[in-house]
């Protein structure tokens, strides 16, 4: 229908929605934003918040989006959003704390690192012993 | 004969053996499928978002420090592997191409820095001179694209600060299900966008200005690009312990028939022993 702008709603980890609709509204970085079909091509960032969609059926669905960016073309609404809450200090600690862990992981001569390792050599130890007994089984058997 | 008890308290073990590994292995075919799914739920997105890239760069020829290529001096190299062992060559066979390519760069003077993900790569790459800048191990079955946020920033910080001039991605690609192959994928700077993809064009309006945006959007293709490498190591992951217990439990089969066949000839012999004891005793008398 001339009348009806399509909508995807995709994160990282999946599609969310996919369909056709009368009506999108978005919450833009600079405010809420509502696109009806034929807008102008547009790219922003979205805020944390409540993206609206309007289908044909005069329903309205409400998806719930930890900030993301939106995309219209001509025929087509792109929401990308993002699946958690982003901010630059966030994004910061996180970094910081990816960093810490490959530090400690480094220090850590004893830690629970190297018990993964002493059992895995014991295993192997094991597997070694096991096969040099049946070796000497099949000795003895044949 | 003093074996045959042996032999048969053997032949349980190897039994109770086997049915951990069928039982492994059929933990991993279906967890092979749904890392599968997450891997092709991933995937609109990603290209959605290169294909606005695309775009932005078409329209808005920028020199973001993303897009620019420079002079090599420092190569940054995320290494994706699994958490956990038990499956075959899998992860040694990123390590080594991994290794090949550190020594490629250090002999042409390059330093390599290093982020890894998965708890097989620590354990590996620690025991090597190299920095390690940062790094991400047990994300479980259901990894998040919130828990690789920081590892792929730590990264993304280096290249802003000049102290890395490209980024790499080597985890491994999913052929087939008897097949995984360690990959290399540049993440910094981006490759130029395939220039058929963008036949409409047209001109957006920015809010706000389009290096923001840029900005904004190579961060997420990259942190989805690393996503999506991660899902797919664990479809590889679950795919390679699949096989690696399937040829386990056969090799357990071989075993207990084998072992049945000593334990039937040992039978035998011990009862032969007997019988010519018997006789033997019989004729003496």
């Amino acid at each position: 229908m001339a009348n009806t702008i399509h909508i995807d709603i995709v994160s990282a980890e999946g599609e969310i929605h996919s369909g056709p609709a009368t009506m999108v509204f978005a919450p833009a970085s600079g405010g809420e934003i509502g696109v009806a079909p034929r807008h102008a091509p547009l790219l922003t960032t979205l805020k944390p918040g409540e993206v609206r969609v309007q289908t044909e059926g005069g329903e309205e669905l409400m998806f719930w989006v930890g900030g993301g960016a939106l995309e219209v073309q001509p025929h087509k609404v792109t929401v990308l959003a993002d699946t958690a809450a982003r901010a630059r200090d966030l994004d910061e600690a996180a970094a910081q704390a990816a960093k810490q862990r490959a530090e400690e992981a480094i220090r850590d001569r004893v830690g629970a690192m190297e018990i993964a390792e002493a059992q895995a050599e014991l295993a192997r130890a094991v597997a070694q012993l096991r096969a040099i007994e049946k070796l000497r089984q099949l000795r003895k058997g044949g | 004969m003093a074996g045959t008890k042996e032999i048969r308290v053997k032949i349980a073990s190897v039994k109770s053996t086997q049915k951990i590994t069928k039982a492994m292995e059929m933990v991993a075919a279906s967890k092979m499928r749904r890392a599968q799914d997450r891997m092709k739920a991933a995937r609109p997105y990603a290209d959605k978002i290169r294909r606005v890239i695309g775009h932005l760069r078409v329209t808005n020829p920028t020199n973001h420090p993303y897009l620019v290529e420079r002079e090599v001096k420092s190569v940054g190299m995320i290494v994706v592997s699994s958490d956990r062992g038990l499956c075959g060559s899998l992860n040694v066979n990123v390590f080594k191409n991994v290794l090949a390519m550190v020594r490629e760069y250090q002999a042409q003077g390059v330093e390599v820095r290093l982020t890894l993900i998965g708890a097989k790569a620590l354990q590996f790459f620690r025991r090597l001179k190299l920095p390690i800048e940062a790094s991400i191990t047990h994300m479980g079955d259901k990894p998040h694209i919130a828990d690789l946020i920081g590892t792929v920033k730590a990264m993304l910080d280096l290249f802003e600060e000049k102290k890395i001039d490209r980024l790499l991605l080597v985890s491994n690609r999913f052929v087939n299900t008897m097949t995984q192959k360690p990959t290399l994928l540049p993440l910094l700077p981006a490759e130029t966008v395939d220039q058929a993809d963008l036949q409409e064009r047209w001109d957006y309006i920015y809010e706000p200005a389009p290096d923001a945006l840029i900005e904004y959007y190579m961060m997420r293709y990259i942190e989805s690009t690393v996503y999506r490498a991660v899902v797919e190591n664990l479809a590889c992951e679950m795919a390679a312990r699949m096989v690696a217990m399937k040829s386990a439990t056969d090799n357990a089969g071989k075993l207990i028939d084998e072992l049945q066949l000593i334990y039937n000839k040992a039978r035998q012999a011990a009862i032969t022993k007997e019988i010519s004891e018997i006789v033997g005793g019989a004729a003496a008398v």
